[in-house]
């Protein structure tokens, strides 16, 4: 948390506005229930029991963009689904992020043919990308990880941006 | 916080709101004087597994028309494999159908064996076997989870990943990916089965049916179950059968039709399994028939551990299938042999073969047209996914919006086995 206790032992805890929100922003962050592929398959199982994604602030995907954080792109992005996606995040309030999970989102991964976005990012900004061709939970919930790390790096002087 | 400004622009997202004059035809002549509501549902839909769009026109809550638009995940792979050589478009066809990809390495690789006429030696058909059923258990769960998840019942998701997790590491023992092993290959199989692979599904298989029962306690006689599937989504068998579907939600309506049993591979017709049948073609009969064919699948499984027999993972046939490493050191045969294989590959004849194989959601068939050089001219899969989402318009009507979800997840669908 990185919250210095100066006045620990008389039960007060200081910190900065900049920490402090960071840290609420990594500690509840809700993802879109959305999935494109077959990395939909291993999102779903990162959010299951063996994983279980929970621990750390995921409990509950939303399935309306209105009420989400961060958009976990799982799967190929086609030509005709690439509209969609930015209209999802675009209706996504701030602050949002975005993970890119797989190949296929994050470069188009084998198909390099007619029907597939060679990337999200040709799209929408990416924050983190996970590589593997589907990623394994693990990896998942390591960009995620990373990903709080990026939040809690986070200066008050960008949120105006 | 991400601020880079996308590089390409994309347009307005296309609606059919305020077009529905270019519907004409397609919903009843009501929509058209707005008597009727037309709603759009996907393809960001949390219940239409996967980026499923349906057009619903609606008289109050029911449904007078349900159009289906697919797309939303064509990948092209049936164009890609046409630039790759047959080992190498294997890894391919598994992302078709992620739910099963042994089941659409399976299809594949028989094509390719009738092709080229490609022994398969009785180990390696026995091994394909048990995966196939494996791969069924784990597709099954994930129908199972999401099925009943669309219907408000969160807690069956938790246990039927949690077994499918079993399966999944058992797969990547032996392949070395959880979910995409391209573990069948032609000619056979990747590699041998790795020593704790028996034992995890021995295991498996003294566990899992007491699990079954667990799910069913759940839901089989859950008197909100019963009122939200009994009766719904009722579907006739020649309108089945009519619609091209296949698999359970064919067996749902009770026709006895499993490719397992009609048109035996892989050694099918020396086990023993019986093939469940519904009465009513509801989606109660459907849930019912799944659940009967993850038993079904473990009696197959465990006839294939008994006849699991020794000798060769693999066709001994060098000009299409590669040496194995330990020949590399010392033989100039097994290097060539090899180098040929990993660049070339082999040449299939002129000709065209089809073949079908039952995968967790219904029939699989590959057709599979060969130039003869090392690349296929045309290779297009008949999936059981566009058969179901072809038939959803005729099974949707007349019932209520809230069903949809209920009968899509009945049928079974995977997005990627559809659009390809």
């Amino acid at each position: 948390m990185g919250v210095s206790s100066k006045l620990g032992n008389l039960g007060v805890v200081t910190t900065t506005l900049e920490e402090a929100v960071n840290w609420g922003r990594t500690g509840a962050m809700w993802p879109l229930l959305f999935g494109l592929a077959c990395c939909a398959i291993e999102m779903m199982s990162t959010q299951a029991s063996h994983y279980d994604m929970s621990r750390f602030g995921m409990e509950l995907n939303r399935a309306s963009p209105r009420q989400a954080d961060l958009i976990i792109v799982a799967g190929r992005v086609t030509r005709k689904m690439a509209p969609v996606i930015r209209q999802l995040y675009d209706q996504m309030p701030h602050p949002k992020w975005v993970v890119s999970m797989g190949d296929c989102a994050s470069c188009g991964g084998v198909y390099n043919n007619y029907a597939i976005v060679q990337g999200v990012d040709e799209i929408i900004p990416v924050d983190v990308y996970v590589a593997g061709c589907p990623p394994r939970p693990e990896q998942l919930i390591h960009g995620i990880m990373t990903l709080h790390e990026k939040v809690r790096g986070e200066r008050i002087t960008d949120w105006a941006n | 916080m991400a601020t880079a400004e996308p590089k390409t622009q994309t347009g307005q997202l296309e609606t059919w709101q305020g077009d529905v004059e270019a519907l004409r035809g397609l919903v009843s002549e009501r929509a058209m004087t707005g008597e009727t509501m037309l709603l759009n549902m996907g393809p960001h839909h949390p219940s239409t597994h996967g980026v499923l769009r349906l057009l619903l026109e609606l008289d109050g809550e029911e449904i007078v028309t349900c159009l289906p638009d697919v797309g939303f995940l064509h990948t092209g792979i049936e164009k890609n494999i046409e630039a790759k050589t047959y080992e190498k478009a294997v890894t391919l066809t598994d992302r078709m159908d992620y739910l099963s990809p042994m089941s659409n390495n399976m299809a594949f690789c028989l094509a390719v064996e009738k092709l080229v006429d490609l022994d398969v030696p009785e180990r390696a058909q026995v091994i394909r076997v048990m995966c196939l059923e494996l791969a069924r258990v784990a597709s099954h769960l994930v129908w199972l989870g999401t099925h009943a998840l669309d219907m408000g019942a969160m807690s069956v998701f938790l246990y039927a990943f949690r077994e499918r997790e079993k399966i999944l590491e058992m797969f990547e023992s032996i392949s070395g990916q959880r979910m995409m092993g391209s573990y069948i290959r032609p000619g056979g199989v990747w590699r041998d089965l790795t020593p704790d692979f028996l034992p995890s599904v021995e295991r498996f298989l003294s566990e899992f049916p007491a699990i079954i029962g667990d799910y069913e306690a759940l839901l089989t006689k859950n008197p909100i179950w019963l009122d939200r599937t009994q009766g719904i989504g009722v579907i006739e068998p020649e309108e089945a059968l009519d619609l091209g579907m296949s698999g359970p939600s064919l067996r749902g309506s009770g026709v006895n039709w499993d490719i397992r049993k009609a048109m035996p591979y892989s050694g099918y017709e020396q086990y023993e399994f019986t093939v469940p049948l519904g009465e009513h073609g509801d989606v109660y009969d459907r849930f019912l028939i799944r659940i009967q064919e993850m038993r079904e699948s473990l009696k197959i499984i465990r006839q294939a551990i008994d006849r699991l027999p020794d000798g060769p993972f693999r066709s001994n046939n060098r000009k299409f299938v590669p040496p194995p490493r330990s020949e590399l050191g010392q033989s100039m045969e097994a290097v060539i042999h090899h180098f040929k294989l990993w660049t070339e590959g082999f040449s299939a004849p002129d000709e065209e073969v089809y073949v079908s194989i039952e995968s967790p959601r219904g029939e699989i068939g590959c057709y599979l047209h060969g130039t003869g050089g090392n690349k296929p001219r045309r290779v297009h899969f008949k999936t059981p996914s566009f058969m179901h989402i072809s038939a959803l318009g005729k099974i949707c009507q007349q019932y209520l919006i809230a069903d949809v979800v209920a009968i899509i997840g009945s049928v079974d669908i995977v997005l990627g086995d559809c659009d390809r």
